[in-house]
């Protein structure tokens, strides 16, 4: 028993970065509801999550090649990508939305493919190469859809914005208001979607040999190289899943705003995002510490301070300014470690 | 028992930008032998073994295992084939734990995923076959201690069941307990029909291990024979190929040093503990020792590395410990390091020879902000003449040159800076016997230009033939001083261990 105690112990010791974020996370978020008028409800909280989905998975999308010690700058063009090509896949009969659905996420998942590819046989630094890649994604994206718009589903839409109560209401499974499904009927339905996609994708991943194998890269390339672990592989699966994880952001919006738009803007607002909530979750730029589960904590953890300038009356013109602040606190904690280190030549290890 | 011998090299050569690494190696290795590899640096032990390892392919010549022609693309086909490398630059992933390092290229899985109970088993019972139950298989590696390191790296080789497990220079981090536990590891090995190459400069280690010694010389196999065959003064010869003489360049008579150096009773954290010690202008104070018992933290106090350092320091007239390396370099200290590693810390690898030439002293070819092409020029030239550097174009990247010519860009590096003291951190590890005479002779040079001189080295003869009076720390601290016809290798290994001279047996 003892010795549970002592690996809890130590595992929180060695996560402590992650452990951090969901502290700052549980504050930030207990704190906005005690001060929301309707604080503390579904409605509040179904609202949150629909605004928080997208940013969550290209959050997870980007840490899979920051693990590696590279940088993905394609992560917010190729969810750009996918919603467009969810907006005009993604309707008609019910099969056409399920083929509609696999169409967007292999699309995501097959530019994160090549991405791989590129990185590992071209032999070209990985934030070189997606920003070219980037590019690509953002012109195809304008080519499938030059004017914002596009016809998803309104079921759908109606159904996955919502609680569980309105899903299955919906469709019709079972009758909603049954006594047994109560308890669960408020929960909302993104808040599922990112811990069913997120942590049920990213926690299998992370236990296989080529998981384990990104974060060696991360973390002596040499050292795993030496002990013959597969190298290539593992950078090409990382570029792939990143391109799911986007591509499941991409589907999420579009069926959320119920259309596609190639915006460029927003595109590269969430790469950057992206980075900044990886950071916040704990996990290194220099690759081999961290991981997705740390970013989706992060990605909230930026939503949530997005979110008081709603019930705070804060000048909208000030919000990037003190966003900007907000962030630049929140990774500084991070840095406190510096403060132990005796020999200063370990600051640059 | 078959024929074939369980590893057999023929006629292997490899080059390396035109230079030759190995040229036609045959080489045999048995079953349930422990065989020493022995050889100068650059004789091609560490090149033969990445080629038996497959890190390196032969350019010419054919490797057999069990008679059979074997073609590795990787490590991981050498693996496969049973052969196991425990490495100087350990294999191990520094962010994860010990028990993922364990197991990390075939781990135990269960659905397709690592089954991390399992894995955990496998490392404790690896961990207790080399009585290291006091490595927690949960920890990062990063938090182990070198010597911890290096055991689990062990571990790690012995879970991959190997039939020929080769040791480079694998014992030197470790303590003398678990030196004694990889012997007997070793020993069951041998009865269980494994082969091991055994890499070390250790005598004693390979006199009391081995059964069969084979010595390299610039890259070709001089001769195998067995233990006890040949006189170590014999197999000394064999490594250099000439008599051991005239290596250093001759001492001065001895004469009293006014102090310059003055350090006095220097404590950082758990690795110093007390140092006192002077170093005089003129005079080479060697600093000897095992590894790691604080001769690079010494080193990193007293160029202003550490923070928390307490203790005395005086350089000349001025008094405390400098803060930063930039202050130390400065007058009134003019401390000059050249550190351990030289490819981390000594030099910008991607930069040109220029650039690193000067790194340290910008201040010296700069009119106002403002570096002055001419004036930098001529200081790279002089600098590259004063130490005979062996370069094609100042521009090329210092990554280009051989290793003991990285050595002497650092040293000449620091010299740009008129250092009234120099600190030099085992200066001639890794490089070939040529140049190191060149740096013993340099040394004396600077001595007698009044400089004070504290040099660090892992090579005994090296503190033996440089220098007048040596140090040598044990667990943080001086523990004995040796002056004059006192340096000697018995006293410098009986200090090293802390005990009186006489009670440890004393090779060459």
């Amino acid at each position: 028993m003892s010795s549970k105690l002592a690996n809890l112990a130590s595992s929180i010791r060695q996560n402590r970065a992650f452990a951090g974020a969901v502290l700052m996370l549980l504050a930030l978020f207990v704190l906005y509801n005690i001060l929301h008028p309707r604080g503390f409800s579904s409605a509040v909280l179904i609202q949150n999550a629909n605004e928080s989905v997208a940013i969550v998975f290209v959050a997870m999308a980007q840490t899979i090649p920051v693990l590696l010690g590279g940088l993905d700058l394609s992560v917010g063009a190729v969810m750009t990508l996918s919603a467009c090509i969810a907006s005009v896949l993604v309707n008609g009969s019910p099969l056409q939305i399920i083929m509609g659905m696999v169409a967007t996420l292999l699309a995501g998942t097959a530019f994160g493919f090549c991405n791989g590819l590129i990185v590992v046989y071209g032999r070209l630094q990985p934030i070189i190469a997606t920003l070219a890649t980037g590019a690509i994604a953002m012109g195809l994206a304008l080519f499938i859809r030059p004017k914002p718009g596009g016809d998803v589903d309104g079921d759908l839409n109606w159904a996955v914005t919502n609680s569980l109560w309105d899903f299955v209401d919906t469709y019709g499974f079972f009758d909603p208001d049954a006594a047994w499904f109560a308890p669960v009927a408020w929960i909302p339905v993104p808040l599922l979607i990112i811990l069913v996609f997120g942590a049920g994708v990213w926690l299998p991943f992370r236990r296989t040999v080529i998981g384990r194998t990104i974060y060696a890269i991360g973390s002596a390339e040499g050292a795993a190289y030496m002990s013959g672990l597969p190298i290539n592989r593992a950078k090409i699966a990382a570029f792939t899943l990143a391109g799911f994880f986007a591509a499941c952001g991409g589907l999420y919006l579009a069926i959320q705003t119920a259309s596609g738009n190639a915006d460029i803007t927003q595109a590269g607002a969430y790469t950057l995002n992206s980075i900044a909530a990886v950071v916040l979750g704990g996990t290194s730029l220099l690759g081999g510490v961290g991981g997705a589960l740390g970013s989706l904590i992060g990605a909230l953890i930026l939503r949530v301070i997005s979110f008081y300038f709603r019930i705070l009356s804060i000048d909208p013109l000030l919000q990037p300014l003190v966003e900007g602040l907000v962030l630049l606190a929140a990774v500084s904690l991070g840095a406190v470690r510096v403060f132990r280190i005796k020999n200063r030549l370990d600051l640059f290890r | 028992m078959s024929e074939h011998p369980f590893l057999q090299l023929t006629g292997v050569s490899k080059y390396f930008a035109g230079t030759r690494a190995l040229e036609s190696v045959d080489f045999a290795c048995e079953r349930g032998s422990i065989h020493a590899v022995l050889g100068e640096n650059g004789a091609g032990k560490s090149t033969l073994i990445k080629i038996i390892s497959g890190v390196l392919k032969p350019d010419t010549g054919s490797i057999s295992i069990d008679g059979m022609p074997v073609d590795y693309a990787s490590p991981a086909d050498a693996n496969a084939a049973g052969i196991v490398c425990i490495f100087q630059e350990l294999s191990l992933v520094p962010d994860l734990t010990v028990a993922d390092n364990i197991s990390l290229a075939q781990p135990p899985r269960r659905f397709g995923m690592i089954d991390r109970r399992a894995q955990r088993e496998i490392a404790e019972h690896l961990l207790a076959r080399i009585k290291c139950e006091d490595v927690d298989p949960n920890a990062l590696v990063r938090d182990l201690s070198l010597s911890r390191r290096q055991m689990v790296e062990i571990a790690k080789a012995l879970g991959k069941r190997p039939r020929l497990l080769i040791l480079d220079e694998a014992t030197s981090a470790l303590t003398r307990n678990d030196v004694e536990t990889v012997y007997g590891l070793l020993a069951d090995l041998r009865q269980d029909n494994v082969a091991s190459l055994f890499i070390s400069h250790r005598m004693n280690e390979v006199e009391r291990l081995c059964d069969t010694l084979s010595v390299f010389r610039n890259g070709r196999h001089v001769e195998t024979f067995a233990k006890g065959e040949k006189t170590d003064g014999q197999i000394v010869r064999l490594m250099i190929g000439r008599e051991v003489d005239a290596q250093f360049p001759p001492k001065p008579a001895p004469t009293e040093h006014p102090a310059h150096l003055r350090v006095n009773a220097l404590s950082w954290e758990k690795r110093l503990k007390g140092a006192s010690l002077t170093v005089g202008r003129g005079e080479i104070v060697g600093l000897g020792g095992l590894d790691g018992q604080g001769q690079k933290e010494l080193m990193l106090a007293l160029f202003g590395v550490l923070r928390g350092v307490e203790g005395r320091v005086e350089v000349g007239e001025t008094s405390g410990v400098p803060g930063d390396p930039a202050i130390a370099k400065q007058a009134p200290r003019r401390i000059a390091l050249v550190p351990e590693d030289r490819k981390t810390e000594g030099l910008m690898l991607p930069m040109s020879i220029a650039d690193n030439l000067l790194a340290a002293s910008y201040a010296y070819v700069s009119v106002g902000p403002f570096i002055s092409p001419a004036l930098e020029s001529q200081a790279v030239s002089e600098a590259v003449a004063r130490l005979q550097i062996k370069i094609g174009d100042p521009q090329d990247a210092v990554a280009t040159l051989s290793g003991g010519n990285q050595q002497k860009v650092v040293i000449a590096k620091w010299l740009m800076t008129d250092p009234d003291v120099i600190l030099l951190n085992d200066p001639t590890r890794g490089i070939d016997v040529g140049t190191k005479q060149e740096i013993y002779r340099l040394m004396r040079r600077l001595a007698d230009e009044g400089r004070a001189i504290l040099f660090y080295s892992t090579d005994y003869a090296e503190l033996i033939g440089c220098c007048e009076r040596v140090a040598i720390m044990y667990d943080g601290a001086i523990v004995a001083e040796l002056t004059g016809d006192a340096v000697t290798e018995e006293a410098i290994v009986a200090a090293s261990l802390n005990i009186h001279a006489g009670a440890f047996g004393v090779t060459q």
